[in-house]
């Protein structure tokens, strides 16, 4: 991974919910066309650990950078941290494409309208331009034929596949994935899977908290497994996967399977 | 596919009954019944005095109009900043929009409506400054107290309907739209209000069909309403029940097109199971 353009850079990240501590220094570096799967029981923060990413949630203490750009903070009085700059929070959060568990898609608005919105409310694209990106998009992830459909009437899957093209229309610089298929019912899970299958192939950096372990094990090129807050292990897929070395891994992979 | 939903949805003719469902032998003698009550109404009862005052009349309803959409528009625009500040603001805000909504809900209209136009419009005239400026040749009309008494009932109602429809909106796309990157401002503007309004249409509606009956109180301060016009046909002409009728009937007819008015703005955006 040397030489290689430094996509989001996590340093030393802390996280507390009251006296609850979820993350406890968390440090991971995502180079350009990585994809990391951070994979962990529920509970290990890893979900939170992504929400620092785009400020979403605001780490206690800690840093984080996205292409070179460190995220300025400063003590918001209560022993934690607020942006100090919100507009160049805003700047930052165009350049990261997040998906949500819950899709999370726009219900008062069509697909496509979904897709345009941040491209035209946000980057201030003319709407011409938009609606062909995001045509092109919807053909990608097969919803070509869906995008004058409200969210509501499409299926768990689609929806997801809708919320990936929404993510993509910004042009963001990493993809952010949390859980993206832990809502959709069993058979509806490979059709998002093949999608993001599909982004990782094409060397889109990416960073995916998943359940899915066979997925990041086939399609991610460095696993994080988190555990109580802090990363225990972490590696390339075949180690991780293959020969495991904490215990806690060792269980949480035979756990799984 | 979706799309026939959708059209589907969006007219829903399937709600209106069915040809053959009237041919009935109970909904047949129903609509002979009603027939003939109409055509007794029409006959037996008295309506030379009709055509004299349909100016009036016609008069009488753009007035009541006027007072349903000025007072409605504005107390909806009122009822956003009070809805919204009782989910996110200060409690600077909050408190003081609550207590508004509260003490405004709990009061009955009329009174509200005579406090301001007995009460406010007989202390205005003492002050030279008031009698003075540029607002007197209004305030010393009727209308400006029915509208403001209209409107800031509207508003305290609307402003409760509002709190609830902000705060139902999902969490979830609030923050997609803040993981895009958008400023407040524009989230606002393109997805918290344009959701929260959606949802409460429904309600809406009928609180506007509320709002229609409210206004034939303004009668009660002299402005001459479609209410006020049908009492001067019952003092002039000693009839009760025709211009009651009448009026029953041009309500009626309002609140009709109201609800197919609100009806088409709820289904320029489909629901699904709604």
């Amino acid at each position: 991974m040397m030489g290689a353009a430094e996509a989001i850079a996590v340093t030393d990240l802390h996280k507390r919910f009251g006296p609850l501590e979820v993350l406890k220094g968390v440090s991971l570096t995502a180079n350009r066309g990585d994809v990391i799967a951070i994979i962990g029981g529920s509970g290990s923060g890893k979900s939170t650990l992504l929400r620092c990413i785009n400020m979403l949630e605001l780490p206690s203490a800690g840093m984080v950078s996205v292409h070179g750009e460190e995220i300025k903070m400063k003590p918001d009085g209560r022993g934690g941290l607020v942006p100090a700059d919100r507009k160049q929070v805003q700047r930052i959060r165009t350049r990261l494409g997040m998906v949500f568990q819950s899709f999370n898609l726009w219900q008062h608005m069509t697909i496509l309208e979904n897709v345009i919105e941040a491209p035209v409310h946000v980057l201030g694209n003319s709407k011409a331009e938009a609606v062909e990106t995001a045509e092109a998009l919807l053909r990608r992830v097969g919803l070509y034929e869906k995008r004058d459909a409200y969210p509501a009437f499409l299926s768990g899957g689609q929806q997801q596949r809708a919320a990936i093209a929404r993510a993509l229309a910004i042009q963001p610089l990493v993809m952010l994935f949390d859980e993206p298929t832990s809502a959709l019912d069993p058979e509806l899970v490979g059709e998002v899977l093949s999608v993001i299958g599909d982004l990782a192939r094409e060397k889109r950096t990416m960073i995916l908290v998943t359940h899915e372990m066979k997925f990041a094990r086939n399609v991610a090129n460095h696993i994080v497994f988190l555990h109580n807050g802090i990363i225990e292990e972490q590696g390339p897929p075949e180690a991780i996967f293959g020969a495991p070395k904490s215990e806690r891994l060792k269980k949480f992979i035979s756990s799984i399977h | 596919m979706s799309n026939e939903t959708t059209h589907a949805l969006a007219f829903s003719p399937q709600d209106l009954p069915k040809t053959e469902s009237f041919f009935k032998p109970h909904r047949i003698v129903l609509i002979v019944l009603f027939v003939g009550l109409v055509l007794a109404i029409a006959i037996f009862m008295r309506w030379d005095w009709l055509p004299r005052y349909l100016p009036r009349l016609g008069n009488g309803i753009l007035v009541s109009l006027a007072m349903l959409f000025s007072t409605s528009i504005l107390g909806f625009l009122l009822a956003i900043p009070l809805g919204l500040v009782q989910v996110t603001g200060p409690w600077l805000l909050k408190g003081p929009a609550r207590l508004f909504c509260t003490v405004i809900r709990g009061t009955p209209l009329l009174l509200q409506l005579w406090l301001l136009y007995y009460g406010l419009g007989s202390l205005f005239p003492q002050f030279p400054a008031i009698r003075q400026s540029f607002l007197w040749p209004y305030l010393r009309e009727a209308w400006p107290y029915g509208v403001a008494a209209l409107t800031i009932s509207f508003a305290a109602y609307e402003g409760e309907v509002m709190r609830g429809a902000f705060a139902g909106v999902p969490q979830g796309e609030l923050e997609a739209a803040r993981a895009y990157g958008m400023r407040r401002w524009t989230m606002f503007r393109r997805i918290w209000l344009p959701r929260a309004v959606h949802r409460a249409l429904p309600t809406l509606t009928g609180e506007t069909v509320l709002q229609l009956k409210s206004t034939p109180l303004v009668a009660t301060i002299t402005v001459i309403d479609v209410y006020a016009v049908i009492s001067k046909v019952r003092q002039e002409t000693f009839l009760t029940y025709e211009p009651l009728i009448l009026l029953a009937l041009v309500y009626m007819c309002l609140t009709g097109l109201l609800v197919l008015a609100f009806r088409y703005f709820e289904n320029r955006i489909p629901t699904r199971g709604a």
